[in-house]
């Protein structure tokens, strides 16, 4: 009981930090058909923008209610300066090309993204432990927890409810779905597919930015620390379907789930059995598990 | 003359999700025979020539060939007994040359196993290869890149690599579409007396009626998916529901 | 299949390119940038897999797995059998990548694009979780590998060199005969229209099965020949998905259009990174992400079309 309590808590917290990662992934994916591997580089910025806020702050002993306000303004900042600069001088020149050449332009801007950490930031771990301190534990069902992890879980709830909201509701997530389900024909609809596509990246650098800004809190943040994000957020969003939205929820509670039981009951298959999932699910329904329509083109 | 049957289907029949594009498709085409297949557009012609190359999957209904069930074969497999085909829209290697198209669809009809693995450039294949594109008139184009060809000259091409497999039937899909009024009965003048004197059995498609009656021995309308009149040109270009649903 | 094949001028070429390496490799340079040109002809093995993949547009996201799987193979065969000569350490870490390579292919064959790249990156975060976590070949330690030996004799590092070349000779060799026949030119068709090649009769899956087996020996070698070289095997230099992006960027840098191409690309890719570690270490990954996005911008042929427009080969059209 005691352990299925643990690994649930566990999961679930991981799921729900891996959800907000994801989403601007697959929204990404989506829309521009980018798999974009400098999400990587939004993530580890996040973290670290947020981190010196929150630090100085604390040592400054400001209330604590700004260390939200820091992260939620870390990941807007990060989302919407490397967001506009990447997709604006250099992915918009490539739209063209090759799908697989995006992909090395994206790997390459992770690598100058990750560089730039180290000369802005410095090479000594940050921890930013401050939020996760004040909000201190509480127990759930026999099992001590951090509070400040909990609220991850509400984020990742309020974030999913928005994306819904916005993609049902709102005039401008039915052009964006039009955009996701068949680009020529947005265009022949007057849809300025230039500007859509800008705000999604930029919307997507800031999910990606918020997941990191707001797990900084509860661990140390040290260079390098973005490369194994990647790949999971990629495993969440091919076991979810590539662009799919409830996909990338989905996908997350899988991979959290299936990663906490095996790292509290088999370590060894901790990293495996993600990666043999995302293996599977390919094999036997390439599209994920929760594809995107697609337009029928004869 | 031999008659003997080469290709007969059965009550062929293919529906995509509902709608019916095949039905009650009965035919029987002797060796030898030049047929032409006509039709207005989304009549089902495609459909058809797709079923027997094995590019589409019958729902029901049987194809055979020489007397040999084939129905739901594999395209490749539908090439190696030598049933043939062309493509409305050319289906060419747009990145290569001329020659270059021809010499693969060449080695890969001619050589198996490890032959495969000897160079492409064999100077036999190559001459071959030459007589072929003089043959078909597209030798002055055989060092340039298909993309930059007209409509016409991938047509031409696209039929060449398709005989090159020593077809025992070809089904051509819309040999002329694309190409110029004047080129018209220059390229049908050139596949037809080839496959003439190869003995091949030829099906087209084809939306020009006077190079139906022309070069064909036997017409098929196709209406909504069925044969509304199997007989010699003459008579079935002046068919009442020919006139009304083909031609009108 | 190898009908006349030493009189083509891009064997002819490639032998004289891997000769001057050696030869600069063993007598002329010092150890450190020597070891540049050894890395970069043993990991062009690799990127020439890549390339050969590459040409029908498919692009492997996780080719590490086989260049970490050949190199695992070299250590495993040392530790429990005692294996140690180079010979049979090249053909052991070819033939492991090989039957791999057999294996998932015919799964991997059916798949294109954005799909495949994603299957080959899973398989090899598979291979390299396994690897991470099993104790009994060190985890993420790694295992070391001891000297190479020839008929019982130490091989030492020149040794090892000249060895390798070889190895790069029969390898480009191996894959030139490949390309210029019949089965090699399906690459470019395949790309072109994969319906036109199954109505030519010819499976498509599998002509790229046999590319695919092709391209996992290529890697396969490439991660012996490393292992041997640098005297140890780990996954995280070997397997992570960071290693076959790598492979992915020197493909792309090298260009797609001569079998010599990976090995340039290889071995300047060894130098950038050894001069940016050296001279900036802060900000080694940044040249070399800058020196992909260059690349990708405003050369989008690869260094070997920069090569190409001063080639002294090249014969003029007419
Ligand atoms: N793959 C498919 N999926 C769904 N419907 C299809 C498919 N292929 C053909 N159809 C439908 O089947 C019908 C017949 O199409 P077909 O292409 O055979 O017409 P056709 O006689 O060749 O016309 P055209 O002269 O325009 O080439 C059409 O209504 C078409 O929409
Ligand atoms: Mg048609």
């Amino acid at each position: 009981m005691q352990f299925l309590i643990t690994v649930l808590l566990d999961g679930l917290i991981y799921a729900s930090y891996l959800f907000i990662v994801s989403l601007g992934l697959t929204i990404t994916f989506g829309v521009m058909k980018i798999l974009n591997v400098a999400h990587g580089g939004f993530f580890a910025w996040g973290a670290y923008l947020a981190s010196i806020s929150i630090i100085y702050l604390g040592d400054n002993e400001y209330n604590s209610f700004l260390y939200y306000f820091a992260i939620f303004l870390s990941a807007i900042i990060v989302g919407l300066f490397f967001g506009y600069i990447i997709e604006k001088f250099i992915l918009r020149k490539m739209y063209n090309e090759d799908i697989h050449l995006i992909v090395l332009a994206t790997f390459g801007l992770f690598w100058i993204l990750e560089d730039l950490i180290l000369h802005v930031f410095g090479v000594d771990p940050l921890m930013p432990y401050y939020p996760a301190m004040e909000l201190g534990g509480i127990e759930v069902g026999g099992i001590f927890q951090g509070v400040y992890s909990l609220t991850l879980a509400g984020l990742a709830i309020i974030v999913a409810f928005i994306c819904w909201y916005f993609l049902k509701k709102t005039k401008y997530g039915k052009v964006l779905q039009s955009v996701i389900f068949d680009r020529e024909v947005s265009v022949s609809m007057g849809i300025n597919v230039t500007k859509v596509y800008l705000i999604t990246f930029i919307i997507g650098g800031m999910l990606g930015a918020l997941g990191g800004a707001y797990i900084a809190p509860t661990i140390s943040v040290s260079p390098g620390f973005a490369i194994d994000v990647v790949v999971m957020s990629f495993a969440v969003v091919v076991i979810g379907g590539m662009g799919s939205v409830p996909g990338a929820l989905i996908g997350s509670l899988i991979v959290g789930l299936v990663r906490a039981f095996a790292v509290h009951q088999a370590p060894i298959l901790e990293l495996f059995i993600i990666y043999a999932i995302m293996a599977i699910v390919l094999i036997i329904k390439p599209e994920g598990l929760f594809a995107p329509p697609k337009p029928r083109k004869i | 003359m031999a008659t003997t049957e080469i290709l007969k289907t059965t009550n062929l029949q293919k529906s995509f999700s509902g709608i019916i594009a095949a039905e009650d498709i009965n035919i029987s085409v002797k060796e030898g025979e030049i047929i032409g297949i006509i039709g207005a557009n989304g009549a089902g012609k495609t459909v058809f020539v797709n079923m027997i190359t094995g590019y589409l999957k019958p729902t029901s209904g049987s194809i055979e060939f020489n007397g040999k069930n084939i129905t739901g074969i594999k395209p490749r497999e539908a090439t190696h007994i030598g049933v043939c085909r062309s493509f409305q829209v050319s289906q060419v290697f747009m990145s290569m040359t001329v020659k270059q198209n021809l010499m693969i669809a060449m080695s890969l009809s001619k050589k198996s196993g490890s032959a495969l693995l000897d160079p492409i450039n064999d100077d036999i294949l190559s001459k071959e290869c030459d007589k072929i594109l003089k043959q078909y008139n597209i030798i002055k184009q055989k060092d340039l890149v298909v993309s930059t060809l007209s409509q016409g000259m991938r047509k031409l091409l696209d039929i060449a690599m398709a005989v090159v497999g020593n077809p025992k039937i070809l089904l051509l899909d819309e040999p002329t579409s694309g190409v110029s009024v004047e080129e018209k009965f220059g390229i049908m003048d050139i596949v037809i007396s080839a496959l003439k004197e190869s003995g091949t059995t030829v099906l087209f498609v084809e939306h020009d009626m006077e190079i139906v009656e022309r070069y064909v021995d036997r017409v098929m309308a196709f209406y909504q998916g069925q044969i509304i009149c199997d007989a010699p040109p003459k008579q079935a270009l002046k068919d009442k529901k020919v006139i009304q649903y083909v031609l009108g | 299949m190898f009908k006349g094949i030493l009189k083509e001028q891009t064997i002819q070429v490639g032998i004289g390119f891997v000769f001057i390496v050696v030869l600069l490799g063993t007598f002329i340079l010092p150890e450190w940038m020597s070891n540049n040109f050894m890395y970069g002809l043993s990991r062009g093995l690799a990127v020439l897999g890549l390339m050969i993949l590459w040409r029908t547009n498919l692009v492997s996201f996780g080719h590490a797995l086989y260049y970490g799987f050949g190199a695992y193979a070299v250590a495993i065969a040392q530790k429990y059998l005692g294996v140690t000569d180079v010979f049979l350490r090249i053909l052991i870490a070819i033939a492991a990548a090989g039957l791999l390579g057999f294996v998932l292919g015919f799964i991997l064959r059916r798949y294109r694009e954005i799909f495949f790249a994603m299957l080959s990156l899973a398989f090899s975060m598979v291979l390299y979780g396994l690897l991470a976590k099993a104790e009994f070949l060190g985890s993420t330690d790694g295992m070391s590998i001891s000297p190479s030996t020839m008929f019982g004799f130490e091989l030492g590092r020149f040794g090892l060199f000249y060895f390798i070349g070889f190895v790069v000779i029969l390898s480009l060799i191996f894959a030139h005969a490949y390309l210029r026949s019949s089965l090699g030119h399906l690459t470019t068709a395949i790309m072109d229209n994969e319906i036109r090649v199954e109505y030519l009769g010819y499976s498509v899956e599998k002509a790229i099965h046999i590319k695919y087996v092709i391209s996992a020996c290529l890697a396969g070698g490439a991660g012996g020949l490393m292992a041997a070289a640098l005297g140890q095997v780990d996954p995280d230099s070997m397997v992570l998905w960071s290693v076959s992006g790598e492979l992915v960027f020197v493909t792309i840098m090298a260009g797609l259009g001569n079998i010599l191409a990976p090995f340039v690309g290889a071995i300047f890719f060894e130098f950038i990174r050894t001069y940016a570690y050296e001279f900036a270490p802060q900000a080694w990954q940044m040249i070399i992400g800058g020196t992909l996005l260059a690349i990708i911008f405003f050369l989008p042929g690869g260094l070997w079309s920069l090569f190409q427009k001063i080639n002294p080969f090249k014969k003029e059209k007419k």
